[in-house]
């Protein structure tokens, strides 16, 4: 590991035929620093990952990672690396302790060096109790538990999780992260996409990809403050729904979307304050308001960014 | 108003998973309804028997009154199903799919034109139309299914886990729409693990091993449980039981 960035992309580009996957990207990711990768899907956030990780050769530009170039030295970057994706491959019908061992040795790992970081990896994935259940009958929870201490056997300095929460429970995700923070503490470089924006908060820094351009580049605040000039006020109350249409069709309301038992409103600060959403909603049915001032979500952020006009493509028919 | 879908003490046991241990549950008519739980709480056999595409062991399973199983073309032409995964021709391109099944639901070409044009539009494969479908991500082939299943309006709709993987921006817009073909008249069962959407449904099922643990309006469970978001609901319902 050299001292420098743990990744670095410098105009980073790939094409495929006429459609360019990836445009020009530029950032750098520092060691042990938790990277969020965000955009729609079709962003290029899969090919740069491939890119990154070796198996993908850049048609311009440069990456290196964990001190390796990605289109000259691939090999090296492989074993530098732990990947996990949506789809992690274990062997479901071998026990959770088979697959540790099939997964080291794969790396290059035997013997009792094996042995011993196969029980260390047990203990930190807090997988003790299931070392013998087969793999295949367990939870989608505990799997990918499983799957990303098949990634960091062989103590990668940086890993790449792509979507490694897709499809799992709010329990098992609170827990994976809880995983995620105490690598990233010990000194590991994470490298991870989301579509769950409330696991984006806990990236220190968030890259956002759109149409194969990265956009925005900032810590999880600041890019609250450029991208959402809008107040952001929460809403409870009673016949909310109702009022909520009426609050949208007023001038200076961005949005008033229903929100777990309440409204989030999204409103110009110039012309709307708690207030006077509160006596609007009351004007329009609402009753037993309360309107609290909060912090812009990510999705705000992400919708300001990655959301644009629709455009209407032109179709041939059937 | 009248029951469209309903679930009637359902059992059905793959070897030594019991994935329906008595779930019952019914969908009114023009109701748009959430089956939320974890990973093998058993969503994806409920909506499969309730699509007549498993025998259960017990129970039974209803459409528009009758076994979905045996009832013939009547409920299979009001029925749609977006299944979890490979419903679609994967060497074909998404354009090539969106028209296979326009033409498999006999769609006239001035109303496919149209539902092709929003449907592409919302789900941002616009400018994808020529790539095939198996060089898809997996977000984006989700949304080819779903709007290849969006494309002929059924009277029902099953959606399992139509939005797992997909982005949020097209997340928001999906439901939009689905609110909107609600609003028409459709019924909607749809499955679900982001916790938020649970709270973009008119009524809720929290399912966990095979059985209902909950049910009712979102807005109403999370007044009557004092939290402040279904992932909260979740938590607290389930726990640690469920990692």
């Amino acid at each position: 590991m050299t001292d420098g960035p743990s990744i670095e992309a410098v105009g980073l580009t790939r094409r495929f035929g006429d459609f360019t996957a990836v445009d020009r990207v530029f950032f750098e990711v520092s060691r042990g620093e938790i990277f969020g990768y965000l955009g729609a899907n079709g962003a290029g956030k899969s090919t740069t990952i491939r890119m990154l990780t070796g198996l993908l050769t850049p048609t311009s530009g440069e990456a290196r990672v964990a001190g390796y170039d990605v289109a000259t030295s691939p090999e090296s970057v492989k074993a530098s690396i732990g990947y996990m994706s949506q789809k992690f491959s274990l062997y479901l019908d071998l026990p959770v302790w088979e697959n540790l061992l099939f997964f080291g040795g794969a790396y290059g790992l035997w013997g009792d060096a094996l042995k011993v970081r196969a029980g260390e990896i047990l203990e930190l994935t807090g997988l003790v109790d299931f070392r013998g259940a087969t793999t295949g009958s367990l939870p989608g929870g505990i799997r990918q538990r499983l799957a990303l201490g098949c990634a960091i056997l062989h103590r990668p300095g940086v890993v790449f999780l792509d979507e490694p929460t897709a499809g799992v429970d709010p329990v098992a995700r609170r827990r994976f992260w809880k995983l995620i923070r105490e690598l990233s503490a010990a000194g590991t470089t994470v490298f991870v996409t989301t579509h769950y924006l409330d696991e984006a908060e806990y990236c220190r820094r968030i890259g956002l990809m759109a149409d194969g351009r990265l956009v925005a580049l900032d810590t999880p605040a600041a890019l609250k403050r450029a991208w959402v000039p809008d107040r952001v006020l929460v809403a409870r109350g009673r016949n909310l729904l109702v009022a909520a249409a009426a609050l949208a069709a007023r001038p200076g309301v961005a949005a008033a979307e229903p929100f777990g038992a309440g409204l989030h409103v999204r409103v110009s600060p110039d012309r709307w304050d708690a207030a006077s959403v509160r006596a609007a909603l009351g004007a329009a049915g609402a009753s037993d308001v309360q309107v609290e001032e909060a912090e812009p979500s990510l999705e705000d952020v992400f919708l300001a960014v990655v959301g644009r006009p629709q455009t209407a493509p032109v179709e041939a028919g059937p | 108003m009248e029951v469209t879908l309903e679930a009637r003490a359902m059992t059905r046991r793959f070897g030594a998973v019991e994935a329906l241990a008595g779930l019952s549950f019914a969908v009114k008519e023009g109701e748009l309804y959430g089956l939320v739980g974890p990973d093998g709480a058993g969503k994806t056999t409920a909506i499969r028997a309730l699509a007549g595409l498993i025998d259960l062991d017990g129970g039974e399973a209803r459409v528009l009154g009758v076994d979905p199983a045996d009832g013939g073309p009547a409920v299979r032409e009001s029925l749609g199903l977006m299944p979890q995964q490979y419903s679609l021709y994967r060497d074909l391109s998404v354009q090539e799919n969106l028209r296979f099944f326009s033409r498999l639901y006999v769609l006239p070409r001035a109303v496919y034109r149209e539902r092709a044009r929003r449907l592409l539009s919302i789900t941002r494969l616009d400018r994808f139309l020529d790539r095939r479908a198996d060089a898809l991500s997996g977000g984006m082939y989700k949304k080819l299914a779903l709007a290849c299943a969006l494309l002929h309006q059924p009277r029902v709709l099953l959606l399992d886990e139509p939005t797992n993987g997909v982005d949020p921006v097209s997340r928001r817009e999906l439901w939009a729409l689905l609110h909107e073909f609600v609003q028409g008249g459709m019924t909607v069962l749809v499955s679900t693990p982001y916790m938020d959407e649970a709270e973009r449904c008119d009524r809720v099922g929290l399912v966990h091993r095979g059985r209902l643990l909950l049910e009712g309006a979102p807005g109403e469970l999370l007044r009557d449980a004092a939290l402040k978001s279904f992932e909260e609901l979740f938590v607290s319902r389930i726990g640690e039981e469920a990692a």
